[in-house]
């Protein structure tokens, strides 16, 4: 397998301190070449999280990106933007740009009884108890979404499992608003499946309490037609822990970006992704890990595969280690296999960190091929082609797939990436 | 009893600059339970004739035959080659992404054997012959090849060689960058599968140094594509003292 590690420009790469301990980098150079007072970081975090009115500047630091619930304080895309450059606009099916006045895929809970379910008006209080837009399509989401979902896990509760059905029924651009509630203390696994057909513009919040633990899925197993921009933000309070796996591998143009914030000590924040491109596909996946406090730990592993002429992932991964995020331990990395030749993997990790007294901090991207001396390798020793190409995608992926706890769920991904597989072998 | 049969076989590749012949005509018939050794200066062709047996899309063959007991290897594919008894180790075996070493061996097993292999008995025919090659146990769940050093990946070739037990095994200088023990554990490992499964071997090398060890009837001298000479274990000795300089000065 040969690996390319994505090169990063300097200004994204911005370190505090010229020596941290446990400091990890696979391929690349970062030099501390701002220093943190020149730094358009500097006060950044002071500009996050604003409702309304459109605080922030627009550089190309994480932090100091525009939030706001008002669609009216983004510009309107060009798909030059940095967050937009990959992509294709035309195909979003007027998300960002049309008012989304189609009906919302209907939502449908399954699960143990323990979560419970509500829906309150767009108005409530609740809303924007973890999120705020931070892009143009998801602040259009916001202002016409007209109702939200609210799952609540409640204090203490233990092995909750939730499956919220979300199914497309309508090819009209709509919106849709969901808030998880992981309360004090409880423990609990969500499902959010994607299925059907739509034109769809999502926010996702997930409250993640003090020593909660919740595991969310979201899987967008969408017909071929589907366009779904999903921006799902979590709070993470102190002594919690957020597991967020993100499956996507139907429709026609997918772009999921989870966004995590510590906000209270001694938590943790896992971030996983699987993703399978086929021909014509475009599947997007920008995260940003927020180390906004003291003394958390993220990890984030996305792993795609690729084949088929103009399949096109899209991985970026934004980890930001703020000045008062001590004792910061975090590592993320994309891996992408490509399994045909006329696919792209696009993959960008940006680490910023300011401060030098962290744990460590390290990110990889690999883009590999499989190539014609694997599958000669493979039937060298007797195992047809099919065979072959299996073995090395299932093996690939299953890292993500195992970290799935649910078990009928684990056996659905791996007859969905058997088919997919087998569209490509005819 | 089984018989590999190569007749006049001329193979070329496709380079920048055009196409190039490399096998300038080879015949070569080597039965089961025999041991060949084809010796020859680099880039003249060894690998090539190696990988054109197991049938690697590089080589176009544009004359001659290659027959298994009569049936024709070239109508094959490359995992029919495997299949119907042909085990190529390689000289430089490729490293698989996301494939455990226990997962290929069981699928790679499965295929030629047809059928699964009973799991107890497998697992433990494994577990010994790994030990018996000095492979650490925790090989097995590590991806095939990957991050393994260039002796580990020769010893696991030789693993293969133990576990599918193939009429015919191709050795493609298997003996290059190994130490004096590594040397020896791999040689023991031919020297099991050709006693217990009565294998042809074709062992490519450059070196005559494994001969101590695995011990050929026929010693083939490799010149340019072709054969130059051959004879008993003696040659195998001259080229010791010799070396290959005097083919290389008569083709001169
Ligand atoms: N992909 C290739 N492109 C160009 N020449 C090649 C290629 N592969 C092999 N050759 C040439 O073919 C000849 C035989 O190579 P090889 O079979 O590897 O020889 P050996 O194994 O005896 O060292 C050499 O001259 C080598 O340079
Ligand atoms: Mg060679």
């Amino acid at each position: 397998m040969s690996e390319t590690t994505t090169h990063i420009p300097a200004e994204k790469a911005r370190i505090g301190a010229p020596s941290i301990p446990g400091f990890t980098e696979e391929g690349e150079d970062l030099s501390p070449i701002n220093d943190n007072d020149s730094s358009p970081l500097a006060g950044a975090s002071t500009k996050a999280h604003s409702h309304g009115g459109g605080v922030g500047v627009p550089d190309s630091s994480r932090a100091g990106r525009l939030t706001s619930t008002n669609v009216d304080d983004f510009a309107k895309l060009t798909g030059r933007e940095e967050d937009w450059r990959f992509t294709p606009l035309k195909r979003l099916k007027g998300l960002h740009s049309d008012d989304l006045t189609g009906a919302a895929p209907k939502i449908e809970l399954a699960g143990n009884g323990i979560a419970k379910l509500s829906v309150v008006p767009a108005g409530d209080a609740l809303n924007g108890v973890a999120h705020t837009p931070d892009d143009r399509v998801s602040a259009n989401a916001w202002k016409f979404a007209s109702e939200t979902h609210v799952v609540t896990i409640p204090k203490n509760a233990e092995g909750a499992n939730a499956t919220l059905r979300i199914t497309g029924e309508s090819p009209a651009a709509a919106a849709q608003h969901l808030i998880v509630v992981a309360e004090e203390n409880s423990e609990a696994t969500v499902v959010l499946d994607h299925v059907g057909s739509a034109v769809l513009a999502q926010n996702v919040e997930f409250d993640v309490q003090a020593n909660a633990r919740l595991t969310v899925i979201s899987l967008q197993a969408w017909e071929d037609d589907a366009v779904h921009a999903s921006s799902q933000q979590a709070l993470v309070a102190a002594g919690a822990s957020f597991k967020h796996i993100v499956v996507s591998f139907g429709g026609d143009l997918v772009r999921v970006n989870p966004s995590a914030r510590f906000t209270g000590e001694r938590a943790e924040i896992e971030l996983y992704g699987l993703y399978f491109a086929d021909a014509g596909q475009h599947l997007e996946h920008r995260l940003f890990v927020d180390h906004a406090v003291a003394n958390c730990k993220s990890n984030v592993l996305y792993k795609g595969a690729l084949q088929g002429k103009d399949a096109h992932t899209v991985w970026v991964g934004d980890v930001l280690i703020q000045k008062a995020a001590v004792g910061t331990d975090s590592y993320e990395a994309n891996r992408n296999l490509v399994l045909t030749d006329g696919a792209r993997a696009d993959s960008v990790p940006n680490l910023e960190i300011e401060t030098g007294l962290i744990d460590g901090a390290g990110h990889a991207s690999t883009t590999g091929r499989f190539d014609d001396e694997h599958l000669f390798y493979l039937m060298a020793r007797g195992i047809d082609e099919k065979t072959a190409r299996r073995l090395v995608v299932r093996g690939f992926l299953n890292e993500i797939v195992q970290q799935i706890g649910d078990e009928a769920l684990q056996e659905r991904l791996t007859d969905t990436i058997e088919e997919e597989l087998a569209a490509t072998e005819n | 009893m089984s018989t590999l049969e190569i007749k006049d076989l001329h193979v070329s590749i496709d380079t920048e600059q055009g196409e190039k012949e490399i096998l300038k005509g080879v015949t070569l018939t080597i039965k089961t339970g025999e041991t060949h050794a084809i010796m020859g200066p680099n880039g003249s062709g060894k690998s090539t004739l190696a990988s054109t047996i197991a049938g690697h899309p590089r080589y176009n063959v544009t004359s001659g035959s290659i027959t298994l007991d009569g049936e024709d290897v070239l109508e094959m594919s490359v995992d029919e080659r495997a299949k119907a008894g042909l085990f190529l180790a390689m000289q430089y075996p490729v490293e698989v992404p996301g494939v455990t070493m226990t997962n290929f061996l069981r699928t790679a097993k499965t295929a030629i054997d047809g059928e699964a292999p009973k799991l107890r008995t497998w697992t433990k025919d494994v577990k010994e012959a790994m030990s018996k090659l000095k492979i650490d146990a925790d090989f097995a769940g590590r991806n095939v090849n990957e991050g393994f050093s260039g002796g580990e990946k020769k010893r696991v070739e030789i693993l293969q060689l133990e576990l599918f037990k193939p009429k015919f095994a191709v050795l493609d200088e298997t003996d290059s960058g190994l130490d004096v023990d590594a040397l020896k554990v791999v040689s023991e490992g031919v020297n099991r599968a050709q006693d217990e499964n009565e294998m042809g071997t074709l062992l490519i090398t450059h070196y005559t140094r494994i001969l101590r060890y695995i011990k050929p009837e026929f010693v083939h001298v490799f010149v340019d594509g072709r054969v130059a000479e051959q004879g008993g274990p003696e040659l195998a000795d001259r080229l010791e003292e010799e070396g290959y300089d005097r083919y290389l000065n008569v083709k001169a």
